[in-house]
């Protein structure tokens, strides 16, 4: 069908084929801020993954007193206030908020994209709709309804990557939309309407590869606020295992020993602004790799 | 109709009136459904320690005998006139429990305003003026790296800097006993202030930068050039008015987003505002709180989102001869 296609948009206005996301990614990893980001994202995925394998202690065994400096029995790190070990903790506890912050921000990113193009493609009052019940959700910073869903029915994972979900998919949907609508106006679209191709393929064949480019940035952007409201809600004490080992929790337990035993927050308030930093960098260097193929192609 | 259609700035505004009217019926609707039609609220608020006469009590309180279509009436009637429903932990009025806290937290996101707006337009603009020099690269990225960490990330690293490991100069935490006000004790004020201008600055600045950018290339400002006008006249008089039109939508959005920020920022200060009574109502299942709560931060969103479309059309002439 592909060849058809091509055959018979051939000449009307179809002579910049998208990006492929793999060659936006190699190229992107030319520029420094893209490596760097890339590198902080692989190495605390590294620590959440391999982590608890190398982890010296469980999370919850008792190792020395309670706030004892880093050395001797209290290991590298030192041991928190309950005088469970940090670095134990530390390797522990990314796999929760990154495995939560992945999944909600894809399941968000993947309800974003389809009511954007929906609503690009549409047109009409269903575009209208659509964007006003966007409208609706977004009133509500992520944190905040964040909040509400976890009051009524209690911190649970799923709880927790529906809400991240939920108001994830109105701001990816905008951006969705807002992109594919210069797309659908152009003629390769009409030639395949006129083809008789189904509005499915035409939304998933046609439309999602031109927009790529920027729902990558908007994918990475995306995943930063996940991982910082996901953190933030632990370290508000409502994390699904309210003491088990997770670096939100670690902050808020071990931020009233800051002057003296640091290291129980400051590990773990490293490992998520090194994770947030990589993606926002990542995502930055994926944008300006793109404007600047968009910018080659403008002079060709 | 057609005047609605047709008629200028005031229609403009009307319409705009009309529709955030309409977006906050939908918002109440939404934490109306959310929070008391799915499942039982008394038994959420009672957990295992239920018993068949409080429960049937805690439902009375809470209007649940009533058909949901009465219990919505009655709330949002209760909203219309200014009444917020009664805590169920304090046994208290809503609106008696959250008013000073209201004028603590509002200080705060105001000292944030204050200093931010102006601190990154003129952070933008100067990056724009020296594009692609040092100082335009070093506060690009300092600003991207900013803008990707979560704001209480960002408020503990200020504490460890300033108030416990590094420096000792700044109290780390803002103790604010009843009946006094933040005023009172402006150092308290200094690390939480400073954490919600990082937490949005970098935002505007980029905007600004990029906006201020795509206006120093126009060519009325070539023009204002040519004729021989002092730099400053070209920047302030032609080059900053038509820049900051986008700006506004993005103050807006970051001021709002404060109004939600604030939530984990005062816990981490331990400042006595919305936001920590928030997180207690959530922790205790206060559910009118909540509600009041997401209802008001939902308005102050609507709010603001008018006021920057209002304020676009305003300085912007391209867009106000459309209308």
């Amino acid at each position: 069908m592909s060849q058809s296609v091509e055959n018979l948009t051939h000449g009307v206005d179809t002579p910049t084929p998208p990006v492929r996301s793999s060659t936006l990614v190699t190229r992107s990893l030319r520029l420094w801020r893209t490596r760097i980001g890339a590198s902080f994202v692989l190495l605390l995925v590294a620590v959440a993954v391999i982590g608890p394998f190398v982890a010296p202690h469980t999370p919850s065994e008792f190792v020395a007193i309670p706030n004892s400096p880093p050395g001797g029995d209290a290991g590298l790190l030192g041991s928190d206030y309950l005088g469970q070990d940090v670095f134990s903790r530390f390797l522990y506890g990314g796999r929760g908020i990154l495995v939560m912050a992945i999944v909600s921000t894809a399941i968000g990113l993947v309800f974003g994209v389809a009511i954007g193009l929906v609503a690009a493609y549409a047109r009409n009052a269903l575009d209208d709709v659509l964007m006003r019940a966007m409208d609706v959700i977004m009133a509500f910073p992520q944190i905040m309804l964040a909040l509400v869903a976890v009051s009524l029915v209690g911190a649970q994972t799923w709880v927790i990557i529906a809400a991240i979900a939920v108001t994830t998919a109105p701001r990816v949907a905008r951006v969705a939309r807002g992109a594919a609508q210069p797309v659908v106006e152009r003629d390769f679209v009409a030639a395949t309407e006129s083809m008789g191709l189904s509005r499915v393929r035409i939304l998933t064949g046609e439309l999602l590869p031109n927009i790529l480019g920027p729902m990558m940035v908007e994918a990475s952007l995306r995943l930063t606020y996940s991982i910082g409201v996901i953190a933030a809600l632990a370290f508000l004490g409502l994390a699904p295992d309210p003491n088990g080992a997770n670096w939100g929790t670690m902050i808020q337990q071990n931020q009233i020993a800051l002057s003296t035993q640091p290291w129980g927050a400051l590990a773990p308030i490293i490992a998520i602004a090194l994770l947030t930093m990589g993606t926002g960098l990542f995502g930055d260097g994926i944008a300006r790799t793109a404007a600047g193929i968009d910018r080659e192609r403008g002079d060709e | 109709m057609t005047w609605l259609r047709h008629g200028g700035i005031a229609a403009f505004v009307v319409r705009r009136l009309l529709l955030g009217v309409l977006v906050l019926f939908l918002v109440s609707v939404l934490v109306f459904a959310a929070t008391q039609a799915l499942g039982d609220p008394a038994r959420a608020i009672l957990g295992r320690n239920a018993t068949p006469e409080s429960l049937a009590v805690l439902q009375k309180q809470l209007n649940l005998d009533q058909s949901v279509l009465g219990q919505y009436l009655s709330w949002a009637g209760g909203l219309l006139q200014g009444d917020l429903g009664s805590s169920l932990a304090a046994q208290a009025p809503v609106s008696q429990l959250l008013g000073s806290r209201l004028v603590n937290s509002s200080v705060l996101v105001l000292c944030a305003a204050v200093i931010s707006i102006p601190l990154s337009i003129a952070l933008g603009s100067w990056a724009a003026l020296r594009r692609e020099k040092a100082f335009d690269t070093v506060t690009s990225n300092l600003m991207l790296v900013l803008a990707a960490l979560p704001e209480f990330v960002v408020a503990l690293l200020l504490v460890i800097l300033f108030a416990t490991t590094v420096l000792n100069v700044l109290p780390a935490i803002s103790t604010i006993a009843p009946g006094e006000r933040p005023w009172d004790a402006p150092a308290e004020l200094v690390l939480p202030t400073a954490t919600l201008v990082i937490a949005v600055a970098p935002y505007v600045a980029r905007i600004m930068r990029a906006s201020m950018v795509e206006v120093l290339e126009s060519d009325y400002v070539e023009m204002a050039r040519l004729k021989g006008l002092p730099e400053r006249t070209v920047l302030i008089r032609h080059a900053l008015p038509n820049a900051i039109g986008p700006v506004f939508q993005v103050i807006a959005i970051s001021l709002a987003y404060l109004a939600g920020g604030v939530v984990v920022i005062e816990y981490v200060f331990n400042y006595s505002g919305i936001g920590s009574s928030l997180q207690d109502a959530v922790v205790n299942h206060d559910i009118p709180v909540v509600q009041a709560l997401a209802m008001l931060i939902a308005a102050v969103y609507v709010l603001l989102n008018l006021l920057a479309d209002v304020a676009t059309i305003l300085v912007t002439p391209r867009l106000r001869t459309r209308l």
